[in-house]
């Protein structure tokens, strides 16, 4: 229980920060017309691939094989979904410039 | 000094990605919004390689490795995939993610083994459950790509939500095991990451392939969870906000998309709908139907004052967009006003059809959205149903045994005439019967949608 409450204390910050996003998120999508709620969905799929931050770090303190091949592996995985995410979505998006 | 700029590029692609996800959702800024967040994104990448200290610089051939291989087939994938296959490969996307997660846990694992400072049970259960969610949304990913694709049916394991149970509970029972110091082989984490991934594909295979894009926006929410709690680990903050900022919002959207069917998420997920044991035995509906040929309906709708079109997913198959924006312009320049019902689940996902009628340079106006659109059936000669098949079924408002029942659909039998293209009397996504094909007013128009749109707009052209 104790280790609980000191992981708390000591994550104050980022625990704050959760709960403020998780408003913010909410707060974000209430409002989209449903028009947009693919390109959105594949949108927030592309912001998630921040996760690639995490692999570049295990990637680079990485001082054996096993670690260099999985943290190559991870980067890989990552980058797929950053930048095939963002694309797809801009091509999804490609479609509604035109206006008439 | 290298901290404070990184702190700083942090801050500015935290900023970069709620302000794209707020331009993301207003059609004239969506773009933008996009591409904010993917120089955002790029910042924060290349500042992490150049500007953590504990990425050491022998690293960087591997890493930079790893960056072109991801962007040269990451952008091959998205620019090569057709338009229809749009859901399938936001999933594929979202499960390499989760992939990402779980494979960061595994080797910051092996990190702190190899460190031999016993990490405090907090790291660990944050660095497992970060393996789990981030593992389970891979599988599940994977099979919801799958089933999108249609290479792999709904499958139901007996006693599913038991084994579902006892398999979420060995997870749980061995995250405390091995946090709680417990369990000291090592090697445990492989069990975990072992059962998460049978957990993913048991969580997804009874769930029917209509469903699937409230399943991808589910396990989108669970990687930017994943991602979060790689966050955590890291006390990387941009992650974090990342992370929590998807979680949350692709719940509720996971949530809007299924107040758009009526239905609540349990009963999504439980897989009470367009799985294999519809709710209840299918109401079978006697009557005959009455065929049309292409010239008859050309004709009907040339002389028509306002025809309505009803896109669905076979229009989406059949690539018939582009035509059928020809039928419309054609129509319009014989007088005919002409407009396009969107039913906010056709197609495979929310906006499915927008995408697929704005490719073909629909103007965006002539999209009306269900409600909008419902009360103009009523004063409309013919609506064109194309491919689409339960978000106009009448059982919907009538039939208390179905399952469809209480989803809103389109009024389209309120309209004098309706022309249903489809390929043939196969029932759509829910498995059921649909009684407006028998009706009075309804005449069936089959084939393949690219196919009799190409011949009604030949015929139109003929009858000049």
């Amino acid at each position: 229980m104790q280790a609980i409450f000191q992981f708390v204390s000591e994550n104050q910050l980022m625990i704050y920060l959760v709960v403020l996003m998780i408003f913010v998120g909410i707060e974000l999508i209430e409002k989209v017309p449903s028009v947009l709620h693919t390109p959105l969905m594949s949108g927030a799929n592309a912001i998630h691939g921040v996760i690639i931050i995490g692999s570049i770090i295990v990637m680079g303190q990485a001082e054996n094989l096993f670690a260099t091949i999985l943290g190559f592996i991870a980067v890989c995985l990552g980058t797929l979904n950053v930048v095939g995410g963002f694309v797809v979505t801009d091509r999804m998006l490609e479609m509604f410039k035109k206006k008439k | 000094m290298k901290t404070f700029i990184l702190d700083f590029i942090y801050i500015l692609s935290a900023f970069s990605f709620v302000f794209g996800i707020k331009q993301l959702g207003k059609p004239s800024t969506a773009r933008r919004g996009n591409l904010i967040a993917a120089i955002g994104m790029t910042a924060s990448i290349l500042g992490t390689i150049f500007l953590n200290d504990t990425v050491l610089p022998k690293n960087y051939p591997w890493i930079f490795g790893a960056l072109i291989i991801g962007t040269i087939v990451g952008t091959l994938m998205a620019k090569r995939v057709q338009m229809t296959q749009m859901p399938q490969m936001v999933s594929f996307f979202n499960g390499m993610g989760g992939a990402c997660a779980a494979l960061i846990s595994i080797v910051e694992y092996d990190h702190y083994l190899q460190h031999a400072d016993s990490p405090s049970a907090t790291r660990v259960v944050i660095l497992l459950l970060g393996l789990v969610i981030g593992t389970v949304s891979f599988s599940g990913s994977m099979i919801a790509f799958g089933k999108l694709e249609e290479k792999i049916k709904d499958i139901h394991v007996p006693a599913q939500q038991v084994v579902n149970m006892v398999v979420l509970l060995s997870i749980i029972a061995l995250i405390v095991g091995m946090a709680g110091g417990y369990l000291t082989n090592p090697n445990f984490i492989y069990l975990i990451l072992g059962l998460s991934i049978v957990y993913g594909l048991l969580f997804v295979f009874p769930i029917g392939g209509a469903d699937m894009p409230v399943v991808i926006s589910l396990l989108n929410s669970f990687t930017g969870v994943a991602t979060a709690f790689g966050g955590f680990l890291y006390d990387n903050k941009v992650m974090l906000f990342g992370g929590i900022l998807v979680g949350s919002a692709g719940t509720l959207l996971t949530v809007v998309m299924c107040r758009a069917m009526n239905r609540s998420l349990t009963n999504v997920l439980l897989g009470n709908f367009g799985g294999a044991t519809a709710g209840g035995p299918a109401k079978t509906v006697t009557g005959s139907i009455k065929e049309v040929n292409a010239s008859d309906a050309a004709v009907l709708m040339k002389y028509s004052k306002k025809v309505i079109v009803v896109p669905g997913y076979g229009l989406a198959v059949a690539q018939a967009q582009h035509v059928c924006h020809e039928l419309e312009t054609y129509l319009e320049s014989e007088g005919v006003d002409v407009k396009y019902a969107i039913h906010p689940v056709a197609g495979r996902m929310p906006g499915h059809m927008n995408i697929l009628l704005a490719e073909s340079n629909v103007s965006y106006d002539k999209l009306v959205e269900m409600e909008a659109i419902n009360p103009e059936f009523k004063t409309t000669d013919v609506v064109l149903v194309v491919g689409a098949n339960d978000v106009v079924n009448p059982a919907a408002k009538t039939d208390h045994s179905s399952p469809i029942y209480g989803m809103p659909i389109l009024d389209v039998e309120d309209a004098a005439n309706v022309i249903v293209m489809k390929r043939s009397m196969r029932s759509g996504y829910a498995g059921i019967e649909n009684e407006l094909f028998y009706s009075p007013k309804t005449r069936m128009l089959f084939g393949d949608a690219k196919k009799m749109m190409t011949e009604l707009v030949n015929e139109l052209k003929a009858a000049e």
